[in-house]
């Protein structure tokens, strides 16, 4: 039965090419140029959703972002599915599918739309209310809740589109290529400064752009036609870019902005393919000129919210832009003269306007006496009272209004039938993004709106998001303010010969009265979130005063709209309830997203492998080639286990670990942080910022530091060896690195510049190779015989050069095992080779290599602390039984002050010790608590395990944790609680492997 | 994202720089001469000013140089910026 209500040929629509779309499972026709809302209209289909709260049917309300109501799902599809797309914005291509949302089983019939005859219950704060009491009920209420909440479907599988990022600087950024935005742009440009004028239509112009009221005219011709022109030697401009179909976003501070732009949403599937869909712009701007416009406001009656009520710019807009009629039988209610505008508009199509009813006493400009002179019935002084049409819009009721427009002159009511009600309820300036850049606003009395006071940044605002709205004013006025913003003398405008009618004549009355008490009302304030006048007023009653609480207690402005059209309504409701002035009680803060943002445009490339930077070793093939699994530690990817055979984690680790310490074992440990100091001072720095003694280390010997912060706790550890009298290499934990480099940096920057000391990261410019074990020495001797390996020459702790072949290389007598260890570092580019040389050499005493787990096996074994594991920021070397590195004699380094503090000295600090537990083969959770006593309630914790693994060298499952007061507990009994059972432990010694360290040097 | 003018590479955006909390908090020369309070003066008091506060940035993601800001917290105006070592300007 669908009519068609296309009424005249419009040069905005491709009437050749029709399109043919799909909404709620019907397929209908509309052309190219079309929005799913207009080619819905151009259908008779008014009803597209469904209500937040009360799932009321709802229509379309607006032709443009500010859309509350007409939010559609597009396309079921799992991972292209989108929701909460306004049917305003969205254009019509070959194969779109749109559905309602908020609404099941269908639009037509809503089981959620009960919630309309229960609205006495779902009053202002509902949720809040019945969240707090009775607790016990919330089971109850989330089903419900659960069910009938949220908007639309999120898709269940990854976005198969594509996405991206890119930077813009230019001189004068435009936002808004309406009549202003585009003579801002033009003037820009023919100034030589590069110029990007975005808008968030796919075309430009504007509302001026259909314009074809007699009444309004540039140097004697229509204001469209005039811009037409404009428009055609705008494009010719070489520094201009101009950008349809992109929404800023958001506007920081320094002129930074984000914007959308959509470059593919209005294809057909087939055009889509391999195309970049949405893309990110970062603009970068010296002067920020914005020439947004503004909203038109609704008005806030009872039952205002039926689907056929609209925005009388909208209906114009659908008449002279798209050539549609949105109803047949056409209503204005209005409280200034732009319903008279658009009426006439419609007349001049053949769209039947019924009446206009003005809730002014009376109003003389040209634009009236033509409405009257064209037969249209005028009601002076009144005001829809009440609305009917469940589905659709069919009667109104009116009454005519007292003097001080708060009551009425009588009980007479008239009855008018109508299936469109257009509302003009005057403008609001979207100040939004002037806002969001910490703009100041102020509140002008004459016509209630708010305007730019306080640019914070190198921007002006023009036109009528300035507060300009009849024609002559905007150019005058943007004129005078171009000038002096871009410092010009003449524009090409200054002579412009501009007609148009003076009426500003407005009456605002923010919530017009009904015949029934307010409670027996609905008079919508934010359409999207179902608040209204009414909810408005019960939180005041209720004690809230700020504008910003009453909106988060009464959701006001919270949908994914922001409130767009319903804002100002709502500061003027509250402002008259609480007797105050508009102007006194501020706005509510816009944030950014000025609309709303898929994932997929903040994210850009950044997904999968791309999501963050990695760094792979230069051993990182061979790692591959023998099957290791990896894992991230830091940026890194580290080889974590090998397994062989189908190993799980567990066995391949056994094995490892077994053979590291029976034969050898091999470690990439390329990834340790490497910092090259050296200086005249590099001695007294290491004195400075290690707990203990550096000054007196021997050339060529290697010694473990630790490394607080000024707190007291443990930052980092890692061995330092010196090269030469004034040269050292530092290594850092994996993850530590960068940060240790930049705490010294900014030691020797700000508190020690009269150090002499240069630092040098060389992390990447060395691989390592560790090789373990008691075959580790035969191992070093195959590759390099020419070097001494005896204990006399090569001690334990201590350094060589050396050559493989022609490769000079670093060994390091050192270890992180308890075994008798090298660390070989070459040349970074040389790593993969060594590392295969070391294999093969020590193929005959079954050379293993070994992970990060094995890693750290085994030296839990040895009880040796890795930092950020055993560790957090509240260890201090005390905590951690090593007293032995902190150096009583040295006058001061980073943290020694705080290990005298009140606090770091209790006896009842965490600190590490070994647990075992009873039953051997049992292998704690790390991360689990500790409890002395399992029944007293609440249980008290006294620390928590932070490393434990199975050991295949001792055979017996051992631990590392922290434990409150843990140093004098030797050899407690303790218990660890878990879901089905109490595990029993005793405190012991962390050194659990070697207590003597004799195979350092087997 | 405000941009930093680096007093030794200019400007650039801020995310090529790291903030490091209040300016001019010299690190005691005999800590171990402190009373508790004096220490913990020094570790942790911090002023957290909303309005004009003076603050260490380092250029990390560029020279990696340290310098101090003076900076409206309020609207991440940026009044002045010196070396370190440099008198803090009058503001
Ligand atoms: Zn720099």
């Amino acid at each position: 039965m669908s009519k068609n209500l296309r009424v005249k040929t419009s040069k905005f629509i491709d009437e050749t090419s029709r399109v043919s779309f799909k909404f709620n499972g019907k397929t209908y026709y509309g052309f190219k140029g079309d929005t799913l809302a207009s080619a819905l209209l151009s259908n008779d289909v008014h009803l597209v959703g469904r209500s937040f709260k009360y799932h009321r049917p709802r229509g379309i309300m607006t032709a443009g972002s500010e859309e509350p109501s007409a939010i559609v799902q597009i396309n079921d599809n799992t991972s292209l599915t989108e929701p909460n797309v306004r049917a305003t914005e969205i254009e019509i291509y070959d194969g779109l599918e749109a559905t309602s949302q908020n609404c099941w089983p269908s639009v037509n019939f809503d089981i959620g739309g009960i919630n309309n005859f229960m609205s006495p219950l779902l009053p202002a704060g509902f949720y809040y209310k019945t969240f707090m009491w009775p607790a016990s009920f919330w089971e109850k209420y989330e089903y419900v809740i659960r069910h009938s909440a949220g908007l639309g479907k999120s898709p269940t599988k990854p976005d198969p589109d594509i996405y991206e990022h890119k930077y813009i600087h230019c001189d004068v950024l435009v936002i808004g290529a309406g009549i202003t935005g585009i003579m801002a742009a033009k003037t820009a440009a023919k100034n030589n400064l590069k110029t990007l004028l975005l808008d968030e239509k796919n075309e430009i112009g504007g509302s001026t752009i259909y314009q074809d009221s007699e009444h309004v005219k540039i140097n004697d011709q229509s204001s469209s036609t005039w811009l037409e022109n404009e428009i055609i030697e705008l494009e010719k401009l070489d520094n201009l870019e101009i950008k349809t179909r992109t929404s800023v976003a958001a506007y920081h501070g320094y002129n930074y902005l984000l914007a959308r732009e959509n470059l593919t949403d209005h294809l057909s599937k087939g055009e889509k393919q391999n195309k970049v869909r949405q893309r990110l712009l970062k603009i970068r701007a010296k002067k920020v000129i914005v020439a947004t416009g503004s909203l038109e406001r609704p008005l806030v009656f009872n039952n205002n919210d039926r689907p056929g009520i609209m925005l009388s710019s909208a209906v114009k807009k659908y008449a002279d832009y798209y050539g549609v009629a949105t109803g047949q039988k056409n209503i204005f209610f209005t409280n200034n003269d732009t319903a008279y505008e658009s009426a006439i508009s419609l007349n001049k199509k053949g769209i039947k306007v019924e009446s206009i009813i003005d809730i002014r006493e009376q109003s003389n400009s040209e634009f009236t006496k033509e409405a009257e002179n064209l037969g249209i019935k005028i009601y002076r002084s009144h005001t829809v009272v009440d609305t009917e049409g469940y589905k659709r819009i069919n009667k109104i009721t009116i009454m005519e209004l007292s003097k001080d427009g708060q009551s009425f002159t009588s009980s007479k009511k008239i009855t008018l039938d109508c299936d469109c009600l257009a509302i003009a309820g005057g403008w609001t300036p979207a100040v939004h993004l002037f806002t969001q850049s910490g703009g100041k606003l102020k509140f002008r009395d004459e016509d209630q709106v708010f305007i730019p006071n306080e640019y914070p940044s190198d921007q002006i605002s023009i036109g009528s998001c300035n507060g300009d709205f009849e024609i002559d004013d905007i150019v005058k006025n943007t004129l005078k303010t171009l000038k002096e913003f871009l410092n010009i003398k003449k524009t090409n405008y200054d002579d412009l010969n501009i007609q148009c009618p003076k009426d500003k004549e407005i009456r605002n009355i923010w919530l017009l009265p009904s015949d029934k008490v307010l409670g027996k009302t609905k008079p919508f304030v934010d359409y999207q979130n179902d608040a209204t006048a009414k909810d408005i007023k019960l939180a005041l009653r209720e004690g809230f005063r700020s504008i910003e609480h009453v909106k988060r207690y009464t959701t006001t402005g919270m949908g994914t709209d922001q409130g767009k059209l319903g804002n100002m309504h709502a500061l003027g409701i509250i402002a008259e309830t609480a007797g105050v002035k508009m102007g006194e009680l501020g706005t509510t803060t816009f944030r950014p997203p000025y609309t709303p943002l898929t994932f997929g445009t903040i994210v850009g490339r950044n997904v999968g492998e791309y999501f963050d930077t990695f760094r792979r070793t230069p051993m990182n093939d061979w790692h591959i080639e023998h099957k290791a699994e990896f894992e991230n530690v830091g940026q890194w990817k580290r080889a974590w286990y090998y397994p062989k055979n189908k190993e799980t984690l567990h066995e391949a680790v056994q094995r490892e670990s077994k053979a590291a310490r029976d034969g050898a074992g091999i470690l990439d440990a390329s990834t340790l942080g490497k910092i090259d100091i050296q200086g005249t001072d590099a001695s007294e720095l290491l004195n400075r910022v290690y707990t203990n003694a550096w000054s007196k280390l021997a050339i060529g010997k290697c010694r473990y530091g630790l490394m607080l912060n000024e707190d007291g706790m443990v930052y980092d550890d890692g061995v330092t060896t010196r090269l030469d009298e004034n040269h050292y290499i530092m290594t850092t934990t994996t993850g530590g690195a960068a940060n240790v480099l930049g705490k010294l940096e900014d030691y020797l920057q700000t508190e020690w510049p009269e150090l002499d000391v240069y630092l040098t990261s060389v992390t990447d410019h060395y691989a390592t190779a560790s090789v373990c074990g008691p075959n580790s020495k035969k191992i070093i001797n195959k590759i390099i015989p020419d070097l001494d390996l005896s204990d006399e020459n090569f001690p334990h702790m201590s350094f060589k050069n050396a050559k493989i072949g022609n490769v000079k290389c670093r060994v390091m007598r050192i270890s992180f095992t308890g075994e008798h260890s090298y660390e070989i570092n070459v040349q970074a580019n040389f790593g993969k080779s060594l590392w295969e040389k070391c294999m093969e050499a020590g193929e005959e005493f079954n050379i293993t290599p070994y992970g990060t787990e094995t890693m750290h096996l085994l030296r839990a074994e040895k009880g040796f602390i890795i930092v950020g594991q055993d560790t957090d920021a509240t260890m201090t070397p005390i905590d951690l039984q090593m007293d032995w590195i902190v150096s009583k004699k040295k006058y001061d380094f980073i943290g020694k002050r705080s290990l005298y503090r009140s606090d770091t000295m209790r006896e009842d600090r965490k600190q590490l010790v070994g647990l075992v537990t009873d039953n051997p083969s049992e292998v704690l959770e790390e991360g689990s608590q500790i409890v002395a006593d399992t029944n007293l309630k609440p249980v008290e914790m006294l620390g928590h395990v932070t490393s434990s693994y199975y050991s295949p060298n001792l055979n017996k499952s051992i631990a590392l944790a922290v434990v409150r007061g843990g140093k004098n507990m030797m050899g407690q009994k303790l218990f660890i609680p878990m879901e089905n059972k109490n595990i029993n432990v005793t405190i012991v010694d962390p050194v659990f492997f070697d207590k003597e360290n004799e195979r350092l040097n087997a | 994202m405000f941009l930093i003018t680096c007093p030794f590479c200019g400007e650039r955006e801020q995310s090529e720089f790291k903030a490091g909390g209040e300016a001019h908090i010299e690190r005691p020369k005999q800590p171990t001469e402190l009373s508790d309070d004096e220490w913990a003066e020094y570790l942790f008091m911090r002023k957290n000013i909303k309005g004009i506060q003076f603050e260490r940035w380092n250029h990390s993601h560029g020279c990696r140089k340290w310098f101090n800001v003076v900076r409206d917290t309020s609207n991440d105006e940026i009044k002045s910026v010196y070396k370190m070592g440099e008198k803090p300007p009058t503001i």
